[in-house]
Formats: C-alpha cells, structure tokens, sequence
C-alpha cells in the first residue's frame, strides 16, 4: 500500500511540475495584460493599433503602434524571402543529396549558426553590412530595411532548414522506391513526391522561421536603424516592435503611460506569435503522417 | 503529357536534375560560407584586443579601457542559474510526458503550451520578468530575475531533448524492468534515466549555450550598465556579455575607440557559446558511436 501510495505521489508530482510550462504560459498572458491594459483607460485600441504616429516623449504625447507593426512584418517578409528558399533548398541538399560525411559537416553548420548570438549578428550589421550598404548604394544610413532582412535572414534559416530537414527524412522510403521504380529520375522523385508529401512540414518550418523572425529583437534593435516611421523603400529605416520596447523600456517611467504602452506592444507581439506557433501547430497535426499507407 | 516533346527527353530531365542539384549545393555552400565568413571576421578584428589583462579587469576609463571581468562573471552567474532552474522542471516535465501521461486532452494541451513557449519572443520574456520578478515579486533587477526569466526561456529547449533522449531508450527496457516486479518509478530513475542521460546532457548543455547569449530577457530583469565590483548576492545586480557588446557599440559616446574593446567581447561571447554548443554536439556523435542497441 505504502509503495503504490509512494508511486502515485510521484507520478503527481511529475504532472504538477510538468504543467509549469503551461502555467508560465498563464503567467505571461496575466503580467503583459497586468502592465499593458491599464493604457487602454488613456487611448483606444483602436487608436493604440492603426495610430500611424509614435511619438512617446513628446508632449501629447502618441503612442500608434501601426509604424511598429508594419516595420516588424516588413523585416519578416524580406529576411523570409531570402531565408526560406535558401533554409528549404539546404534542407533538401542535406536530407536528400549530400553524402553521409558531408550531411554531418552541414548538420553542425546549421546548429552552430542556431547558436550564434542574436546580438553578435546585430553587432555585424552594424560594424560589416551598414558601411558596406550605405558606400555602395550613397545612403544616408546603413541602418535600413535591406540590413536588418539579412541579417534576420541569418536567424531564421536554421529554424527554417532543420524542421524541413526533420520533415523531409520522414517521408517513408516506399514512395521514393515506388518513384525510382517508375523511371523518375532524382530530381522528379525530390520535386514531385518528396517534397509534396513534406509540404505540411515545411509548411510549418516556414511559419516558425517566420515567427522567429519577427520576435527577434537584438538584430532589428541594431541593424534597422530605428525610425518609427511606415518605411515607403527598402533602404528606410524602420522601428519594429521588438526593437521600440528594448530600446525604450529602459527609459519609459515606471507605470507611466509609455511604460503601459511598451507592454501593450509587448501584448501585439505576443499575440502574433501565438497566432503564428497555433497554425504551425494545426498543420503539422492536422497533416501528420500516420504511416506509409497514408498521404 | 507527349512523350516525344523535348521538354520529356531524358538529355533534358537530367540537365534540369544538373541543374537543381547545382543550385541545392549552392545554397548550402552560401550558408556554411557566410557562417565561417562571420566567424572569421569576429576571429581577425578580435583577437588583438585579447589579452590577459582584457579577461581578468573590469572596464576602466568610463569603459573605454580596460577588461570585462564583471561581464563574464555575470553570463555565468546567469547561466548556471538558468539552467538551475531550467533543467529540474524540464526533465522533470519531459518525464512526465514520455513515461505517465495517456494521450488526451490533457497532454494536448501541455504539448501546445510547450510549443507555445517555445515560440515566444525573448524580449516578451523580458517583458514577463519585468512584470512577474523584478515588480510584482520584488526582486528588483537582479541577477535571481535574470536567471528566472533566461530559465523559463531554455525550459522549451530543455523539454524538448529530453523528451527525445527518453523516447529513444527502447520500450523492452522498461518492460523487461517492470517484468521483474520492479515499480514504475524505480524503473524510471533506474533503467530510463541513465540510459537518457547523455541525450538530455546534449539537451541541456546546447540549452545554456542560448541562455549564454540571449540579450533581451536580461536587459530590464538583469544587465547593468556597469559596474567594476562583483555581485555580492543574488540581489545585485550584474554586467553579462551580450549586454555589454550592445552597450558598448550603441550606446557610448566613444562608440570608435572603444570598437577593438567590441570586437573582443564579441569574440569572448561567440568562443563561449559556440564552443558550448561544440561540446554539445561531440558528446552527441560519441554517444551515437558507443550506442550499443
């Protein structure tokens, strides 16, 4: 009795500390609402969201994140262009081409680049990209669009390559020797079986480097030059959410309305993210290979 | 499709498989390019700036000479805490869903939380532990806020891998365990665990590579400007790396001069975490060689 009580115990207090995760999952939507809601007694959210100016300091002061929010989605979308065909095509070259020796080199590659500091590749835009950018093409600023992409290009492609990888080495053997088997060559066997059957994987690669992109902070916050304006070229400067609540934390009053006002963007950028990190989740469940009798 | 197109002809399916092939090796070629590009800029403009003095002082002349002692001192005390917390509650976590948990609701939805957490954006961790540790708990920034919030960053991370390295000891262990009248907890600590081990190591150790490096969740819970003397107690305040290096290359009013100082630390942070991350990755391929089922 007391061994079968002792085992029950255990198996209990397992389940608690495993639910943390979800706790803290809580605790992050309590403290952003607890810090960032009381904004919304001053402006609308309405106002809060599509206000197109963000001026915190100045006296009125006005807090429209819609300069932010188009600054974070700009950045994405441009890293994204750049880090998704070349994350989805590494990817393919790993699982599927290179040999054995080599795989493992690029392997290595991919988890040391994953592990290079968000703040290390700011630095680098700043200090290699920015000079480069602003001789060749005679801006006023390195700081800009182009950079920040780049180097967000740089954050995203492990998150990128390394799930389409996983996918990729999933799709059952059967169907690439059913593919050889009718005469497709390598190239048709990859185009028209393997990388259809990953898609959903990929799919969901996509969406997480996606994310991955617009939550990182350190390279827009150095890179992107920070004028929290709606960026009408490629070589302007722009704020991104990430980038207005490190820079401006430090510095807001605390509990003043900017103060709120930085937790509110915070509560946006969540959101998306949680948004973002759903989908994935859908699609990876709702096209989960179930066996090789399935597509 | 007509067979007798050229578009069919097998000169021309294997010209475009050429043609792919070259283009799928290129990509890779220009990701490990610009990775050993970087590394070898920080490594050239770097390595001048290291030196004895460099590691051991603290900054001196308003952080235009001198060492990052305190900054280095501050990434461990960081880290260690980190993964303190970090590692108990992930394995533990992983445990739990691995070894108890029948598929349901439930784990559905502690699966999503996980995913979820995972995806959160660091400077939203800040944003929590300024929020949580530092205001509402108290703490002030601090190094126990820094390593609370850096802890529940790598808790993602840390679930993860361990919940592969327990999948991956075979299920006739446990049974051939649990067949000789054993408990399931005895079975766990006993036969699992151990046989996991290496596989949560990797886990943990690539987990305090990232916590090493992050920025943004210590900027409001942790990181300070500067200061030359060492924390006391895990109330104080403390300098760390990444901070440092964006400090120093943002925020100074000698961004120029100080830029052989940057471009050691950077160094310094980069050695660290990708020679952290190297060790994980060793211990990984031995383990994969001495596996034996």
């Amino acid at each position: 009795m007391t061994r079968q009580f002792k085992e029950i115990l255990i198996k209990n207090l397992f389940a608690l500390l495993a639910f943390v995760a979800v706790l803290v999952l809580g605790l992050i939507v309590v403290f952003l609402f607890r810090e960032g809601l009381p904004l919304f007694r001053q402006i609308s959210p309405g106002r809060f969201l599509f206000g197109t100016a963000w001026y915190p300091t100045y006296d009125p002061p006005e807090y429209g994140i819609w300069p932010l929010i188009v600054g974070s989605f700009t950045v994405t979308f441009f890293s994204c262009l750049i880090a998704v065909p070349l994350g989805v095509l590494s990817a393919v070259y790993i699982s599927e081409i290179a040999p054995a020796r080599l795989k493992n080199v690029l392997k290595s590659v991919i988890e040391l680049l994953a592990g290079l500091p968000s703040v290390v590749l700011g630095f680098f835009g700043m200090v290699v990209i920015a000079p480069w950018l602003q001789e060749t093409f005679d801006l006023p600023t390195g700081l800009n669009i182009v950079n920040a992409s780049l180097m967000l290009a740089i954050m995203a492609i492990p998150t990128i390559t390394s799930i389409s990888e996983d996918a990729l080495y999933a799709v059952p053997r059967e169907f690439k020797e059913a593919s050889y088997a009718l005469g497709a060559t390598k190239f048709e066997t990859i185009a028209r079986v393997i990388i259809p059957t990953a898609l959903s994987g990929i799919s969901t690669a996509v969406i997480l480097g996606m994310a991955r992109a617009l939550g990182e902070t350190m390279v827009v916050l150095m890179a992107a030059g920070g004028a929290a304006a709606v960026p009408e070229s490629l070589f302007d400067s722009v704020r991104p959410m990430t980038a207005s609540i490190a820079a401006e934390m430090g510095e807001a009053p605390f509990r003043s309305d900017h103060y709120h006002a930085l937790f509110a963007t915070g509560m946006v950028l969540f959101g998306i993210t949680l948004a973002f990190n759903l989908i994935a989740d859908a699609i990876s469940n709702r096209f989960k290979e179930t066996g090789s009798g399935t597509l | 499709m007509n067979a007798a197109a050229p578009s069919t002809s097998l000169k021309w399916r294997y010209f475009r498989q050429g043609l792919f092939f070259g283009v799928v090796r290129l990509s890779a070629f220009l990701i490990t390019a610009t990775l050993l590009l970087i590394l070898a800029y920080i490594f050239m403009n770097g390595f001048r700036a290291i030196s004895w003095d460099f590691l051991t002082l603290p900054p001196t002349d308003a952080m235009t000479r001198g060492g990052i002692m305190p900054a280095i001192v501050g990434t461990l005390y960081l880290t260690v805490g980190a993964i303190a917390v970090a590692l108990p509650l992930g394995v533990a976590s992983a445990i739990y869903l691995t070894e108890y948990a029948r598929q349901g609701l439930a784990i559905r939805i502690l699966r999503i939380g996980v995913n979820c957490l995972a995806g959160v954006p660091s400077v939203v961790f800040g944003l929590f532990g300024l929020g949580l540790f530092v205001v509402f708990l108290k703490f002030g920034s601090s190094i126990l806020a820094g390593a609370l919030t850096l802890g529940i960053l790598i808790l993602p991370t840390i679930i993860g891998a361990s919940e592969e390295a327990l999948k991956a000891v075979p299920q006739t262990f446990r049974e051939a365990s649990l067949a000789l009248g054993v408990s399931k907890w005895r079975t766990i600590s006993r036969i699992v665990l151990p046989n996991a081990l290496p596989g949560i190591l990797t886990g943990s150790i690539l987990g305090i590579g990232r916590a090493a490096g992050e920025t943004a969740p210590i900027m409001f819970t942790a990181a300070t400007f500067f200061t030359a003397a060492l924390p006391r107690s895990v109330f104080d305040e403390v300098m760390a790396l990444p901070y440092h290096i964006y400090v120093l290359a943002t925020a100074g009013t000698q961004i120029d001069e100080t830029r052989p100082l940057q471009y050691g630390t950077v160094l310094v942070l980069v050695a660290l975490v990708l020679g952290i991350d190297l060790v994980a990755i060793l211990i990984r391929s031995v383990m994969r060689k001495k596996k034996r089922w």
